[in-house]
């Protein structure tokens, strides 16, 4: 019982959920959306298992001293700073010159946009350790590589209008076609995955013995 | 009806009466001469005929009122077409059989369309409309409507495409499997980067290092994360065999709280629950580059030898595979998400693309109903290929009908 | 230093010429080449501009900080050119971290048009729930958004005087970085609703866009910085985004040379391979 009756319960709603899709009639379509508005809740709900799990991992890296604990003990205190702050704001924390705004603007949007900034670095050295032209394909894809780089700045219209000419062709005609096709064969595998799981038909992530 | 306008109107100016005897008793008493009064008789009737034109063009229009198709109901669709002179505005009036008008709505006169969805429609009770000019100008407003009743529909016939191609899949479904139970069996390419989930496991056993496994970046309700889930299902079970260490660092609550369940089945399933360990499934954060940072950190940390990127990936793909390549370790990639690949493709040793992903967990479990899936899904893909072919063809030879019919609303 | 040799260059000098490629064109503001809008940031420019004075927006801002780079830039021009054209804006966000973001933008651009927050435009905030947010905004607007930003009922805020649904809007703009964003609005706004949207995105998530572009489904796509300079060339206020387009064009070249200059390592390690 332990295995079927989540598998139970995954077909009713799954089937539940496929048909809603194509009928507007309210008997159906009220809760449809209800559904749709318990997934919210019940992610939400998880937030509180979450949080706990950081916490209790966490402390106890610091009391075990673990390697690198003292870094535990900054994200400790980020959390739980960030938190009392923005609780002892109220529903004025989001206005300016608040304090969870300053920690906003001064701490956490700088680290995220550099996060993203990296990438800039990444992409540099990626491009020089990886992209090896070992055939006729690597070829082409190297020349659209160039012609793209190239033709997306400014430089590239200064250099010869055809080269973003011919960079815009690239991803409206070959790029949008081999994509399309990615994505149509992608959204089998979904149709696919999708039903193998509201069949039941998918065993291996079910709990408990003799999966 | 009562309300309607009287058409009489444009009648009773074309119509010879007294106004025009005693008109021309005027005429007659003045004695003009013979060209002046055939001159003055031609400008009355011009004028007459003047007259009648604009009063043909304020005479009502009709409106039309539907119930609004493919909808739960409560709901009117309203079409007409505004005369050359409209008035700045309508107010749209409506009542209840039986009842009095009441306005609905003010709508520019321009306008032609409207959806009545207001809350006080009730399915299966009749209305009339009627568009009442402002300012007003009785002459101008609409016909009064013929009676429409609201009511939700069972089936969205836009749909219908989507419809046809789910139940082809289903039927499809049904008869593979039906084939697998009569011991029929496929065939699949060999896709390398599953062969080699096992052999970077291998690898990460001998180097007595651990395995890292990261299940993308998006919720539960992502279908990449539970193609995730089903694949870490697996990987856990060799893992678990090999007694290699698992870590399995998640972005989201309810991922973290399905990652714990199906890592501790797995390892129940080959008889060794007492090798799970409880911190082998973490939640780290749920911001996207703070969870790329702190999975970075336990890259360079307890340096994987093996390094599993399976899900949903947006921006950070780069970021986790470049790091993981700096360690040393052997990188197997898989996503859906069409903007990642390329990043993926570059810098890790085995990608899965696309529907490889999806297809993973069916083809390492070797069952012969996942499989049959599977090839449900090729056979789907065929007719599709097919369709398009068909649709190009026929485009091209200026019948859009059948792509126009796969256009979804 | 031989071809092979360069195959083991410690990528911590790749590292630093990158960074010094960005960080000079900014230092010093050298010019490389003009900025030449694309027909798609010429589709966003022209939905925007062809709008009747007065006309209701609604704008969504959908980023967070670590794609202020690309996103912020065109956010900004966006807001511009609606207020320069006295539109109405109804401004919010589907990420947690987004509305702040949106405040800096209104704010920043109201001061400059000396518009005023509930009387020209309102942020409504962040709302959780992607496309079911959406969603429920073609049902009730007030219902879906009960207060602004700041707490305020929306049934007191002057420019929500009237506003329902998607009906009561000319044109939506969307700035998104990824999910939820540009792909749900389509989905569930434009093909439900028939709303006309523009939209600014993330240069790396701006191709999946082009079939919408091609059905008419999106008026008009900027992308990335390049795509948010273009706009600001057309709006004729150069700003954040075409500052940093002289570093773009640096380090896109920089990065086509590292492919060959890769490529002529690997090349250079053949021959000893084969000996």
């Amino acid at each position: 019982m332990k295995r079927e009756i989540p598998v139970l319960i995954t077909l009713i709603t799954g089937l539940f959920c496929l048909i809603g899709f194509f009928v507007p009639h309210p008997a159906v379509r009220l809760l449809y959306d209800d559904i749709q508005q318990w997934v919210i809740v019940i992610v939400g709900a998880t937030y509180v298992l979450g949080v706990a799990n950081l916490l209790r991992i966490n402390t106890q890296q610091v009391s075990q001293k673990s390697p690198d604990w003292p870094f535990k003990i900054v994200l400790l205190a980020g959390l739980l700073g960030m938190m009392a702050i923005g609780f002892s704001e109220g529903v004025k924390y989001s206005d300016d010159g608040s304090k969870f705004q300053w920690m906003y603007n001064r701490v956490y949007s700088p680290m995220s946009a550099t996060m993203f900034a990296l990438l800039a670095f990444f992409i540099a050295s990626a491009a020089f350790r990886a992209f090896r032209i070992r055939s006729f394909e690597a070829l082409l894809l190297a020349i659209a590589a160039f012609i793209l780089m190239i033709g997306r700045v400014p430089i590239g219209n200064a250099i010869h209008p055809i080269i973003p000419a011919a960079a815009d062709w690239l991803m409206e005609v070959p790029q949008n076609a081999a994509k399309r096709g990615i994505l149509i064969g992608a959204a089998l595998g979904v149709m696919a995955t999708g039903i193998r799981l509201i069949l039941g038909m998918e065993k291996t992530y079910g709990s408990g013995e003799g999966s | 009806m009562e309300d309607r306008r009287p058409r009489g109107r444009v009648a009773q100016h074309q119509r010879p009466g007294p106004a025009s005897d005693s008109r021309s008793q005027t005429l007659n008493a003045t004695a003009r001469p013979a060209h002046s009064r055939f001159r003055l008789r031609w400008l009355l009737a011009s004028l007459v005929v003047l007259v009648a034109v604009s009063a043909v063009d304020a005479a009502a229009f009709p409106i039309e009122a539907k119930d609004t198709p493919n909808d739960g109901g409560k709901s009117v669709t309203l079409t007409w077409t505004p005369p050359e002179q409209h008035p700045a505005r309508w107010i749209l009036v409506r009542r209840e059989r039986g009842g009095a008008f009441a306005p609905v709505v003010t709508l520019d006169g321009a306008l032609a369309r409207y959806v009545d969805e207001a809350d006080a429609l009730t399915n299966g009770a009749s209305y009339e409309y009627q568009l009442v000019a402002d300012p007003a100008d009785p002459p101008r407003d609409s016909d009064v409507s013929s009676p429409v009743v609201p009511s939700p529909d069972w089936l969205d016939s836009t749909k219908a495409n989507v419809l046809v191609v789910t139940a082809l899949f289903f039927i499809v479904l049904f008869y593979t499997i039906n084939q697998a139970h009569r011991g029929r069996r496929w065939t699949f390419r060999k896709i390398p980067g599953l062969v080699a989930i096992e052999e970077a496991i291998g690898r990460a056993t001998e180097m007595g290092k651990g395995v890292l496994y990261v299940p993308g970046v998006q919720d539960i309700d992502d279908i990449q994360t539970i193609a995730s889930m089903i694949l870490l299902a697996q990987v856990s079970r060799l893992t678990a065999k090999y007694e290699t260490k698992l870590s399995v660092p998640t972005n989201s609550p309810a991922v973290y709280t399905v990652a714990d369940e199906v890592v501790k089945s797995g390892y129940q399933d080959v008889g060794r629950a007492d090798a799970y360990q409880a911190d082998m499934v973490r939640y780290l954060t749920s911001e996207q580059f703070a969870y790329v940072a702190a999975v970075n950190g336990m890259m360079l940390r307890e340096r994987p030898a093996a390094n599993l990127l399976l899900g949903a990936f947006f921006a950070e793909s780069l970021l986790l595979a470049e790091t993981g390549h700096s360690i040393g370790a052997i990188q197997i990639a898989g996503t859906a998400n069409v903007h990642q690949m390329p990043f993926f493709v570059v810098a890790c040793d085995y990608t899965l693309i696309g529907e490889e992903y999806y297809a993973a967990s069916a083809l390492l479990s070797n069952d012969p109903l996942l499989l049959g899936s599977l090839k449900s899904a090729d056979t789907v893909k065929l007719v599709l290929i097919i369709v398009i072919a068909l649709g190009c063809v026929l485009s091209t030879f200026g019948n859009p009908s059948l792509g126009a019919w796969f256009s979804t609303q | 230093m031989n071809l092979a040799s360069i195959a083991s260059l410690d990528r911590r000098w790749i590292f630093l010429a990158v960074g010094l490629l960005v960080i000079l064109p900014l230092a010093f503001g050298f010019h490389i080449a003009p900025v030449e809008p694309s027909p798609r940031s010429r589709g966003f420019y022209d939905a925007i501009e062809k709008l009747p004075e007065g006309s209701t927006v609604l704008l969504s801002g959908d980023y967070d900080p670590s794609t202020i780079a690309e996103n912020y830039p065109m956010h900004l021009a966006a807001a511009r050119h609606l207020m320069r054209r006295n539109m109405k804006i109804i401004a919010l966000a589907l990420y947690p971290a987004g509305p702040p973001l949106t405040d800096q933008v209104l704010h920043l651009v109201g001061a400059e048009f000396g518009k005023k927050e509930g009387v020209d435009y309102v942020n409504l905030g962040y709302k959780t729930g992607n496309e079911l947010v959406m969603s429920s905004m073609g049902s009730s607007i007030p219902r879906t958004f009960p207060v602004d930003r700041r707490g305020i009922p929306v049934s007191e805020i002057p420019v929500m005087k009237g506003i329902q649904n998607y009906e009561q809007f000319s044109l939506l703009v969307n700035v998104s970085a990824g999910f939820p964003g540009t792909k749900e609005w389509v989905q569930q706004v434009v093909s439900r609703y028939h709303l006309p949207m523009v939209a600014g995105v993330t240069a790396v998530s701006a191709p999946e866009y082009y079939p919408y572009l091609q059905t008419g489904q999106l008026h008009g796509l900027l992308g990335g910085m390049a795509g948010a300079a273009e706009y600001e060339a057309l709006i004729n206020r150069p700003a954040l985004a075409m500052r940093g387009m002289d570093a773009q064009s640096l380090a896109h070249v920089f990065i086509a040379l590292m492919i060959l200059l890769g490529n002529l390592a690997f090349i250079g390690k053949q021959p000893a391979r084969r000996a």
